[in-house]
């Protein structure tokens, strides 16, 4: 189910320009087409499929593009997370003493953090952008990451076959890559995939802060920050303009619940043991 | 520190000694250790759990585990052409030394393989690591005899191999063919050298008598049966045909008939590489078997060196009398020693052994006792015995 939800999202994601096309003269395709400067949403019509959002921004066209932006957050964050927690937890759970006690104590202070915090202090030194949102975001979360890493390594390190590759002459490195880390990897690539929805989801989080991209770009959080303020329509008609948050919102949802799906299929796969019955 | 020694001797340990530097204080693992191995010997070390047999034969290896260090002492191994210390070799030099000239056998075969690997990968390893050059010479000749036949455009690759195994020989550690060997496609070249590896994995296997090898070398861990892992690894020891084989309780987690062929296997091979043994056991029955000299260890420390005959007949040290009492035999009461084995963060006394020796004296718990040979090959640590 995961697999199925996170293909079809890959799939949009790879085919954006098919689904949605640029239009011509348009430079920056995550720029949200606009058909006038009316500030009234207008709901679902045959040229505009999930309606027009405050300035006539094109919904569908956003939705569309923003599941790319989804994937780059998720992906470069997810990345950055686990590169930076791969090697502090490794420096701390291989080597300990001194260098653990150090690269630990880095680690608590940095989980010390609030993230939301960090990541306004960033944007007021960078200026609103997705780009420091995935920055802070990365900053901010590899944290847990080492903890797990390292806990797995220290369980790993006791185990015989380290000590039997040490005996046979492995240096340091390769003890390292090729006995420890493989066997160590296992929780951390289901931690990725969850966290993968998660950090999206954040990121949306930030972006209705108006932390993030300016108005009219591809993002969905972005978009649902731009309906805001047309949640209530009136007392007649209250929920008259559900789809500019409606639309946005089922993509989130989707996207989030699939990776959360697929992280839970692999811990299925990679852990036998805690399969339910 | 002398570096000589007599060329029948292959390994000397020197007054050893390790502390464990824990959160409770300072354990005193090994108290002054000295241990002497012939070559072609197989020597027993045989003591209770916790008496540092494993961590004495670590400290061959350089392996002892933090926080553990080395406090002094000399470990001297006879390489043959010199004498090297090993507790003065850095990590480089110690990685060379080994799995090819000191090699060890652990106790839980199971827990000692890599559960992501096959058997090929893992006996391999040692093979690459130390062997590389050997096998690149043997590929090259092959290369050699097959260029002449093939057509231009084999030819052409076969040119290209012969080069780069030629710089493997030259230059093992040359930047470009590590890079190389990293890039997919590319690095198919090294499919030649793991074919060879498999080939000689297969002959260590058939070596170790393990039936049907060709379709071992491919099996994970998981689906060996105890028996044939514990061939496994000690076919990874032997692979490089080690001077000095480690040997740390190699037969106790097995069955007794698995035992016995593991055993006699292992004698066998040792002949065969004209290898010397140090048999870290607390089975007084696999000494008796294999053993050509024993020493008992109590407590971080040898309390008593003879060879195996004379341990069982005419055991010198309080202890190794009270040892051999405490073996269950039928028809006969049944004697455990008294007290227990002591917490070697605070040791007794004098001599360790003295709050349950039955020949206990007041000496005993002041002064720590020299080693005394009482005959000749024979030398006991205890009062009993003056020099």
């Amino acid at each position: 189910m995961g697999i199925t939800i996170i293909a079809f999202f890959t799939v949009i994601a790879l085919l954006s320009q098919v689904f949605a096309p640029v239009p011509e003269g348009h430079e920056d395709p995550f720029r949200i087409p606009r058909f006038g400067w009316f500030s009234e949403p207008q709901p679902p019509s045959p040229e505009h499929l999930f309606g027009t959002a405050q300035w006539q921004y094109d919904i569908y066209y956003g939705c569309i593009w923003g599941t790319r932006t989804a994937f780059r957050i998720g992906i470069i964050v997810v990345a950055g997370n686990l590169l930076i927690g791969l090697v502090v937890g490794t420096l701390g759970g291989y080597y300990g003493g001194l260098i653990d006690e150090l690269v630990m104590r880095i680690t608590d202070i940095v989980w010390a953090f609030p993230g939301l915090l960090l990541a306004m202090a960033f944007v007021s030194v960078m200026g609103p952008s997705l780009d420091s949102i995935v920055l802070a975001l990365i900053l901010v979360g590899w944290p847990s990451y080492a903890r797990v890493i390292r806990s797995e390594i220290l369980r790993v390190k006791q185990e015989d076959y380290v000590e039997a590759a040490k005996a046979i002459g492995c240096s340091d490195l390769r003890v390292i890559f090729k006995h420890i880390l493989i066997n160590s990897i296992y929780p951390i690539v289901i931690m990725a995939s969850l966290d993968t929805g998660a950090v999206v989801l954040s990121a949306a989080a930030l972006s209705f802060l108006g932390l993030g991209p300016p108005p009219g770009y591809a993002d969905w959080g972005q978009m649902i920050s731009l309906s805001r303020g047309f949640i209530y329509k009136n007392p007649v008609d209250p929920l008259g303009y559900w789809f500019t948050w409606t639309y946005p919102g089922i993509f989130i949802f989707t996207f989030v619940l699939g990776w959360n799906l697929l992280g839970d299929a692999f811990r299925d796969i990679l852990d036998p043991t805690l399969r339910r019955r | 520190m002398e570096k000589t020694m007599e060329s029948r001797d292959l390994l000397n340990v020197k007054d050893l000694f390790v502390n464990f530097y824990t959160y409770a204080g300072v354990v005193e693992a090994i108290d002054g250790v000295n241990l002497l191995l012939k070559k072609g010997e197989t020597l027993g070390l045989v003591g209770e759990t916790g008496c540092g047999k494993s961590v004495t034969s670590l400290s061959i290896l350089g392996l002892v585990p933090p926080p553990g260090t080395i406090e002094k002492g000399a470990i001297l191994l006879n390489m043959g052409d010199k004498v090297i210390n090993l507790l003065k070799q850095d990590d480089s030099a110690l990685m060379k030394i080994r799995g090819k000239d000191v090699s060890m056998v652990f106790q839980d075969p199971r827990g000692a393989l890599n559960p992501v690997y096959t058997v090929t990968q893992q006996v391999g390893e040692a093979l690459l690591l130390h062997k590389r050059e050997e096998m690149c010479k043997r590929l090259l000749q092959k290369l050699e005899r097959d260029i002449p036949k093939s057509n231009t455009f084999r030819r052409f690759i076969y040119n290209c191999e012969k080069k780069i195994y030629e710089r493997m020989i030259n230059n093992p550690k040359s930047l470009p063919l590590r890079l190389l060997s990293r890039i997919p496609i590319i690095n198919t070249y090294q499919r030649r050298l793991r074919n060879e590896s498999k080939k000689e994995v297969i002959q260590l296997l058939k070596l170790m008598k393990i039936a049907d090898p060709e379709r071992v070398v491919d099996m994970y861990p998981h689906e060996l049966s105890g028996g044939m892992a514990q061939r496994v690894v000690t076919a990874i020891a032997l692979s490089c045909s080690p001077r000095l084989l480690l040997a740390d309780e190699p037969t106790t987690n097995l069955d007794v008939t698995i035992q016995a062929q593991i055993l006699l296997l292992i004698k066998e091979l040792k002949e065969k590489m004209k290898s010397s043994i140090l048999y870290v056991t607390h089975d007084l029955g696999v000494i008796a078997e294999i053993c050509d000299r024993v020493a008992v260890m109590y407590a971080g420390n040898i309390v008593e060196v003879a060879d195996t005959f004379t341990i069982f007949k005419k055991p010198s040290h309080p202890y190794t009398q009270d040892l051999l009492q405490a073996i269950p035999r039928p028809g006969k009461e049944f004697k455990s020693i008294r007290g227990e084995v002591p917490a070697l963060i605070d040791p007794p006394k004098g001599c360790r052994y003295h709050p349950r020796c039955s020949k206990v004296m007041p000496i005993c718990t002041q002064i720590k006792p020299e080693v005394a040979e009482i005959e000749k090959e024979h030398s006991v640590m205890c009062h009993l015995y003056k020099r």
